[in-house]
């Protein structure tokens, strides 16, 4: 596709490493090189230890590699300060995770705006944006819900809205139906799908195989390394 | 290479930021939803600024009351007592020694009063022991106007002073005696004759000996004791501006050879003096104030630190969604001077109604000193802000995997 030569890779990660002191220091990722395509949908696999975790925030900026590049977007991201990482997340990557993490005393559309909190984006207009993409999620009518009064289905939607309203260059989905029954987990990934579509480009992490066969790409983690990869 | 090229496509990434509004927002938000738990953290903070409020709107009240007072009653009266002589001997004023002082220019009026040990009775068919620890005072007729005293019943007898066998008595003397109405003409025994008491003074607060006395004339007091009377007592009431230079006349007026035997008071004082004792109680209320605010202070740091704990994953979230550490810490901090500031406004209230229902109750007139409420309320957002600190700081230095692993 001629546009997306264009754009950077939303994901760039070369030799890799992430250790952990200890005696003998833990060596959590080793010489990883992974490149994600704006647009592409890519499952991480592994098993609990294989390093996945680590991957996820080493790949959101929350953790810093021990040696490797990392780009986001085209952004090298292991010079940067502290402060700049934060700016990275706020406007490139969007997250979503296993346990939710809503505010329980914030309304779903409260929390979804609260995804643009740290973009000097107006209240009103924060708002505003919620609401539409509660809607997009399929939530429209539940904006003034506080998350104790929804299904666990719905609550992941509303993280996916929160992650998603900041128009981040990739979202990371850490195990993002492992806390769902088996029907709101299909719904989730169709979500996820339906987004992928649109052109959103999504790594999700997970250890479950079902969850991976619905990605167009797989990447096999074991031991810290990337053991498959399958298109 | 192709990287290269995509580099210089790279925008530079704005900063994240936290607007005013939304810290502000986060932290008073975080303490209204943690209600009760709130409202207990602030308390200690409320109490303390109530104390501190309260003292100082008391100790206004107070002072503005005593300059009322001493506004009334004159800083121009001085009292004239015999002192202390050297060796055994007991000084003592002379009969004519208020007429002296009447002609230094500066003196507006001075008079004479003279105790006398005469038995004082209700009437004559009363025990002689039953005196009611009251007193028998022969006094000059200007005696009134010079103390500025007033009259709650009768008149004070100017004109007939020196020539009827007429008396007037203190607030304590006519409770003591049981005289309220003069309509019957009440009398009182006094020697071996009974005096028509024709007017109950208000309490005399620079002369208060006198509440406790009846008091007729000098030469009658002179008739009824069998005695010539010196006096005991000389009031001088001077110009405004002339108190000090008046002072140091009288002793050589009174005494010219001996003037140091001469005691010369000034009543307001002592009432100026009361008042600066009461000003150490003061200062020791606002100690316990103080302390009360670095309790309620250590409050508030407890209660933010438990928060900081509970909320690891709020942390957590916050960073990712791109939060830098100092806008955690600004959350955090702002919350706890919300609980400061609430403490503070509660305690400014609690005080200010505390200082109207104490006043009120002592007849004061109310004064909350603006400066107790603006100390209070800066005093308050600074001890939340210093108690937040420690938590803050510790929020903002949580890592972002260890917060949200804390789920």
């Amino acid at each position: 596709m001629s546009t997306d030569t264009l754009l950077p890779p939303a994901l760039d990660l070369r030799g890799v490493t992430k250790e952990y002191p200890g005696t003998p220091p833990v060596r959590a990722l080793d010489d990883v090189d992974l490149r994600v395509e704006a647009g592409e949908l890519v499952a991480i696999v592994g098993q609990s230890g294989s390093g996945k975790s680590t991957l996820l925030h080493v790949a959101g900026t929350l953790d810093r590699p021990t040696a490797g590049e990392l780009r986001i977007s085209g952004v090298e991201t292991t010079s940067l300060s502290d402060d700049q990482l934060a700016a990275v997340r706020a406007r490139h990557l969007g997250f979503v995770f296993q346990q939710f993490f809503l505010l329980e005393e914030l309304t779903a559309t409260e929390n979804v705006a609260l995804g643009l909190a740290y973009q000097g984006v107006a209240p009103d207009e924060r708002r505003a944006r919620a609401v539409d993409l509660l809607d997009r999620v399929g939530l429209g009518h539940r904006g003034h819900h506080l998350p104790r009064e929804m299904s666990g289905g719905e609550r992941q939607r509303v993280a996916i809205a929160r992650a998603l309203i900041g128009g981040p260059s990739l979202l990371l989905a850490d195990e993002p139906t492992g806390n769902l029954d088996s029907r709101s987990s299909q719904s989730i990934l169709a979500l996820l799908h339906e987004l992928h579509d649109e052109g959103v480009t999504i790594v999700v992490i997970t250890h479950d195989p079902e969850v991976a066969e619905m990605a167009p790409r797989r990447v096999t983690v074991g031991d810290g390394r990337i053991l498959t990869e399958e298109r | 290479m192709s990287t290269a090229r995509v580099d210089t496509e790279v925008q530079a990434v704005p900063p994240s930021r936290f607007r005013p509004g939304d810290v502000a927002a986060a932290g008073f938000g975080s303490m209204t939803r943690r209600g009760a738990r709130s409202v207990l953290s602030a308390l200690g903070v409320s109490i303390g600024i109530a104390a501190l409020v309260a003292v100082l709107g008391l100790s206004e009240s107070s002072r503005a009351q005593l300059a009322d007072e001493l506004d009334r009653l004159g800083t121009n009266l001085l009292v004239v007592t015999a002192g202390q002589g050297f060796g055994t001997t007991t000084a003592t004023l002379d009969t004519e020694a208020a007429a002296r002082i009447n002609h230094i220019g500066a003196v507006q009026r001075a008079s004479a009063v003279a105790g006398t040990d005469v038995t004082l009775l209700r009437n004559e068919w009363m025990s002689t022991t039953d005196t009611r620890g009251l007193g028998l005072v022969g006094a000059d007729g200007s005696l009134l106007d010079t103390l500025n005293g007033t009259v709650a019943e009768g008149t004070w007898p100017a004109a007939v002073w020196e020539t009827a066998p007429v008396a007037a008595i203190g607030a304590e003397a006519a409770q003591r005696l049981g005289i309220a109405d003069l309509s019957a003409g009440p009398t009182v025994r006094v020697g071996n004759r009974d005096v028509t008491v024709v007017a109950v003074l208000d309490p005399l607060t620079l002369a208060s000996d006198l509440d406790r006395a009846v008091i007729i004339s000098r030469p009658m007091a002179d008739v009824v004791s069998g005695d010539e009377l010196t006096p005991t007592a000389i009031y001088v009431r001077t110009d405004e501006s002339t108190v000090d230079t008046v002072r140091s006349l009288l002793g050589a007026t009174v005494s010219p050879l001996a003037p140091e035997e001469v005691e010369v008071t000034r009543p307001t004082d002592a009432l100026a003096a009361k008042a600066s004792a009461e000003e150490t109680f003061t200062a020791l209320f606002v100690g316990l104030g103080a302390v009360a605010l670095l309790v309620g202070g250590i409050g508030i740091a407890n209660v933010m630190i438990i928060s900081v704990i509970e909320r690891r994953t709020e942390i957590g979230l916050r960073r990712a969604l791109g939060a830098r550490r100092s806008h955690i810490r600004r959350q955090f901090l702002a919350e706890s001077v919300a609980l400061g500031l609430s403490g503070g406004i509660a305690g400014v209230l609690m005080g200010s109604v505390a200082t109207v229902v104490f006043a009120k109750i002592q007849g004061w007139r109310v004064v909350i000193p603006p400066e107790a409420a603006v100390v209070g309320l800066v005093g308050a957002v600074a001890i939340g802000a210093v108690a937040g600190l420690y938590p803050a700081v510790r929020a903002a230095r949580l890592a972002p995997t260890d917060a949200l692993r804390g789920a």
